[in-house]
């Protein structure tokens, strides 16, 4: 296990599968975050995210059926795992924690 | 809704790469993405990044088969690649880890076969080069030029210039031929509006253009009507009118007539025997203007025009050649030098150029083989090398082997290791290889005088190299492949495994013939070397310094001598000036036509002929022997020759001065009036014709100029310029050096000398550095036995002559087979030279000396290495 490490781009992909949860798709990432971020990302970038975070078991993934809108080839559908979940929520709250604690004189 | 596809080829590379089913949906995501793209960013950019994904997705931690994925795959089972792609990439990493460990053998090794691939690649370009002259005509197989062989003196001599009425006689009366035209090649100082260029063109009878199928690319060719009309090639219609249509513009030749250019032609390729020619005249133009053309119309015996023929299909040269052979002979008056017709076919006009004695002897071919033969052997010995370097390092790697088997490998499965190994090798080296001459090829052209280019379009180049690659790959992986295989893995673990003494014979005898090669290319270069410096120190007879050579084009040099000597003498720049009918270092012509007391009735020699002005001594610095030279101060001297020493002695004059030549039609006497010491206007490798030297005004066409040696050449030139620019300020300023003129004159040896210096250079390299990678190699074998002769008390002294005494024991060796080799090859190539070097003993001694002092450095920088390690240190293991 490589330890619960998340990188930035490794979270803001988590957060997408999260977002498109049950049609999280490499194509599907992709398109979110181009969305969300308005910035665009490599389709390789994703990929081997996608792989880091299912090695360390932040989501697991699975073979979907086949489409016609992708000439019959199966997409890989990835989940967040529960343990995803809790790093997610870890993240966010540490996050918080330490907007908190950033004393009010600083922004002026 | 399919339009659109996006650059499906990219996206084959992840099925290489990638497993299956990693593929097959990351190509869905691609797809989906690039669709959505399309309507989004457009076409352009959705292919743009479609391609940076697929780059984007081969990384290696996708390529990794993840087992996570694969342990997730639960649901369908796509059967992963089979697990023997597991085993190559183990036999691939092993391969890369044993280079990357060695890096000395490995750069040896790869570096050396690349050097004599890259040799050999190099020497195929210019063999493809030379073997395609003249091919790009469609019509080649059916070309031919015609040559004569006349007989004045005892050996036919083989000229390419025939009398105008030939043409028609062929033309009318032998059915064999499709097309005969007749051509003039000349240099012409071709002006359109301000712009004057120096140019050489044929003048040619129409039919010329459709044997060599001339590619008109706009306007019109001329045909049989039109007589003042100009083709121009491309390059030489961009040079006067840029980018202006050239159509129907007028252009003057020679300051004289003007011509409209009908149309404009493709330059004839670069490797090709008119690569010179930048214009085309109608035939008619120049029979019509040239006093010597209008002259020569019936005239059998005037021989100035080249004639080319097409034969009509399935007609054979030779037969044709018999029925035209003697034409002339069957005429009325037939001459006394006999002449003989002969068609020369295309394809040989430049490999095969060479006549003696009426038969065609060869030519540039012997290079052909020359270099083809080097190619090989520099090729050869590289390979010698990689053969030699693998399997002596393979017998590191038994250890290796028995530890595979151990585990269970199975033989088959080692020689496929081994092999893959040395083709991994052999092809990284040919990699390499195209790099060397991507970067030597410009160098090289510019010794070799040629445009040559890597065929990179070719299939045949690639099929030859990687085939070669493959070849050597295999033969030097064949060693440790098919015999480390068999080992017993009991033994080699054990350590038992010895490698008989009688495994090394292959190698030695294989250095000993990189020795042979070496020594036999070293003496060879010297000896080259040494009859170029040999015919260079030929005395020339003349003075060749500050001379410079001036053809006389423009109609407007003609006519005031006078008034053009004393001013170029009056600018200050000049030392002397004088006009003769030929440059200095060219002989025009000579003649049969010439007699003289004590001549053999019915010998026909033939006698060069110069005419000159009375300067003409003093500016090129003749060396009278005898009498004395030409001078105003004697009226008589217009019926006075000056002869040179070999005409002397092919007259038989015992006291010349005095004596009575008679020459010309009319039969006039002459009285020699002087000795020359003999001047080499023609070729310096041969002995200097008999010629002579007469005072005629009327019959030049050169322009002597000795500069002033006082003033800088640039600031003296710029003087005779502006002279020439009263006189002529129509024709631009063209002039030559006589020393330049001279050095081309060894422009063969001098390039054979150069490429042969390159080549044995290289040669020597690749052997050395095979040399040093065996000595290494065998002083790390034996550091033990080193460790325990030291420990015993040997001297650095004794181990370095230990390891050093093989080697110097191979060289002698090679030394010995290649001195007679090199000596009858070399005497063979000096027999084609009348005036040559000697083979001296000390070019031998000294080839050998050279070789053996390189050998020994190479070999005692590792045995000194070997010689110098502490005992304690290579004794201390085990």
């Amino acid at each position: 296990m490589k330890g619960t490490y998340l990188g930035e781009f490794e979270e803001v992909v988590l957060l997408a599968v999260a977002i498109r949860a049950g049609d999280a798709y490499g194509a599907a990432v992709v398109n979110e975050i181009e969305l969300q971020m308005e910035r665009t990302v490599n389709l390789g970038a994703v990929h081997s995210a996608l792989n880091r975070l299912q090695e360390k078991g932040l989501v697991s993934s699975e073979m979907g059926g086949m489409t016609a809108e992708r000439g019959g080839r199966r997409k890989r559908l990835y989940t967040v795992t529960a343990y995803g979940r809790r790093v997610l929520e870890e993240v966010r709250q540490l996050r918080n924690q330490m907007w908190d604690a950033i004393p009010r004189t600083a922004w002026s | 809704m399919k339009h659109t596809d996006p650059p499906r080829f990219i996206s084959h590379f992840l099925h290489l790469f990638l497993p299956l089913h990693r593929a097959e949906e990351l190509e869905g995501d691609l797809d989906e993405l690039f669709q959505q793209r399309v309507n989004e960013v457009g076409l352009r950019e959705a292919r743009w990044r479609y391609m940076r994904d697929v780059v984007s997705l081969l990384r290696p931690s996708l390529m990794r088969r993840g087992k996570a994925c694969l342990a997730s795959t639960t649901t369908n089972n796509i059967s992963p690649k089979p697990t023997h792609t597991t085993m190559l990439r183990n036999y691939l990493k092993i391969a890369f880890r044993n280079l990357a460990k060695n890096q000395v053998y490995s750069f040896i090794n790869i570096f050396g076969l690349a050097s004599g691939m890259a040799v050999a690649m190099l020497i195929g370009l210019w063999l493809y080069d030379e073997l395609s002259f003249n091919r790009q005509f469609k019509k080649h197989d059916r070309l031919a030029m015609l040559w004569q062989f006349v007989k004045f003196d005892v050996e036919k001599v083989a000229y390419d210039i025939m009398a105008i009425p030939l043409a028609q006689e062929l033309r009318s009366h032998y059915p064999d031929f499709e097309s005969v035209a007749l051509s003039k090649s000349r240099d012409v100082i071709v002006a359109a509006g301000d712009r004057k260029l120096l140019k050489t063109g044929n003048y040619v009878e129409p039919e010329f253009i459709d044997m060599l199928s001339l590619n008109v690319l706009s306007g019109t060719r001329f045909g049989n009507n039109d007589v003042n009309s100009i083709l121009l090639s491309k390059s030489l219609a961009q040079a006067l009118f840029d980018t202006r249509n050239p159509l129907n513009k007028l252009i003057k030749l020679d300051n004289k007539q003007t011509v409209k250019v009908a149309g404009v032609y493709e330059d004839f390729p670069a490797n090709s025997t008119f690569d010179d020619v930048m214009f085309l005249v109608p035939w008619k133009f120049y029979a019509a203007n040239d006093e010597n053309a209008k002259r020569d119309r019936d005239e059998w015996d005037s021989n100035s025009y080249q004639i080319f023929v097409q034969l009509k299909p399935g007609a054979d040269f030779r037969q044709v050649s018999t029925k035209i052979k003697d034409i002339r002979m069957k005429r009325d008056n037939p001459p006394g030098y006999k002449p003989e017709f002969y068609l020369h076919p295309m394809s040989r006009w430049h490999l095969y150029s060479d006549f003696k004695d009426g038969i065609n002897t060869g030519g540039l071919i012997t290079f052909v083989w020359l270099f083809g033969s080097i190619g090989v052997i520099v090729l050869l010995l590289a390979c010698i090398n990689f053969m030699n370097l693998s399997t002596a390092r393979s017998e590191k790697r038994a250890k290796e082997v028995g530890i595979r088997k151990a585990i269970g490998s199975l033989r088959t499965q080692l020689i496929a290791q081994f092999f893959s190994e040395s083709l991994l090798m052999a092809l990284l080296a040919f990699a390499v290889s195209i790099l060397f001459v991507q970067f030597t090829l410009p160098f090289f052209n510019q010794v070799a005088e040629k445009k040559m280019t890597i065929l990179w379009a070719d299939p045949l180049f690639w099929l030859a190299g990687l085939g070669f690659s493959l070849l050597t790959g295999l033969i030097a992986g064949s060693y440790p492949a098919l015999y480390l295989s068999s080992f017993q893995p009991v033994k080699v673990l054990k350590g038992i495994m010895r490698t008989s003494r009688s495994a090394t014979i292959p190698r030695r005898v294989l250095v000993g013939f990189q020795f042979t090669v070496s020594v036999t290319l070293i003496i060879g270069t010297i000896i080259v070397f040494r009859q170029i410096e040999h015919a260079k120190d030929r005395p020339v007879g003349y003075s060749r310094s500050g001379l410079i050579e001036i053809g006389m084009n423009a109609p407007e040099l003609y006519g005031h001598y006078t008034a053009l000597r004393d001013d170029l003498l009056n600018t200050g720049a000049v030392a002397d000036m004088s006009e003769s009918s030929n440059p200095i270092t060219v002989q025009a012509g000579g003649t049969t036509d010439i007699s003289w007391k004590g001549k053999k009735p019915g010998s026909k020699p033939l006698v060069m002929t110069n005419y000159i002005t009375h300067d003409y001594g003093k500016t090129v610095g003749w060396q009278i022997k005898e009498g004395r030279d030409f001078s105003r101060a004697y009226s008589t001297d217009t019926a006075s020759v000056i002869l040179n020493e070999a005409a002397v002695k092919l007259m038989g004059f015992k006291n010349p001065i005095g004596e009575i030549v008679r020459r010309g039609s009319p039969n006039r006497q002459f009285k020699v009036i002087g000795v020359v010491k003999d001047m080499i206007k023609e070729d310096p490798f041969r002995p200097v014709s008999p010629s002579f030297f007469a005072v005629e005004y009327g019959n030049v066409n050169t322009i002597n100029i000795r500069l002033a040696p006082q003033l800088s050449t640039n600031e003296s030139l710029a003087k005779v310029e502006q002279v020439f620019k009263r006189y002529s300020p129509d024709s631009p300023f063209d002039y030559k050096f006589a020393d330049e003129q001279y050095d081309r004159k060894f422009g063969a040896e001098q390039r054979v000398g150069r490429l042969a210096g390159g080549f044995t250079i290289l040669a020597i390299l690749i052997s050395c550095l095979g040399l040093f990678g065996l000595a290494s190699f065998m002083a790390e074998q034996r550091t033990k036995e080193i460790g325990i002769r030291k420990v015993l008390g040997a001297s650095v002294f004794n181990v370095w002559q230990l390891l050093s005494k093989e080697f110097v024991i191979l060289v002698v060796i090679a030394f010995c087979l290649a001195t007679p080799l090199a000596y009858y090859l070399l005497s063979d190539w000096l027999q084609s030279y009348q005036y040559r070097t000697e083979l001296s003993w000390w070019v031998f001694a000294l080839s050998g000396f050279g070789v053996l002092t390189v050998t020994l450095l190479t070999v005692s920088f590792q045995s000194i290495k070997a010689a110098l390690m502490n005992p304690v240190r290579s004794l201390r293991s085990e």
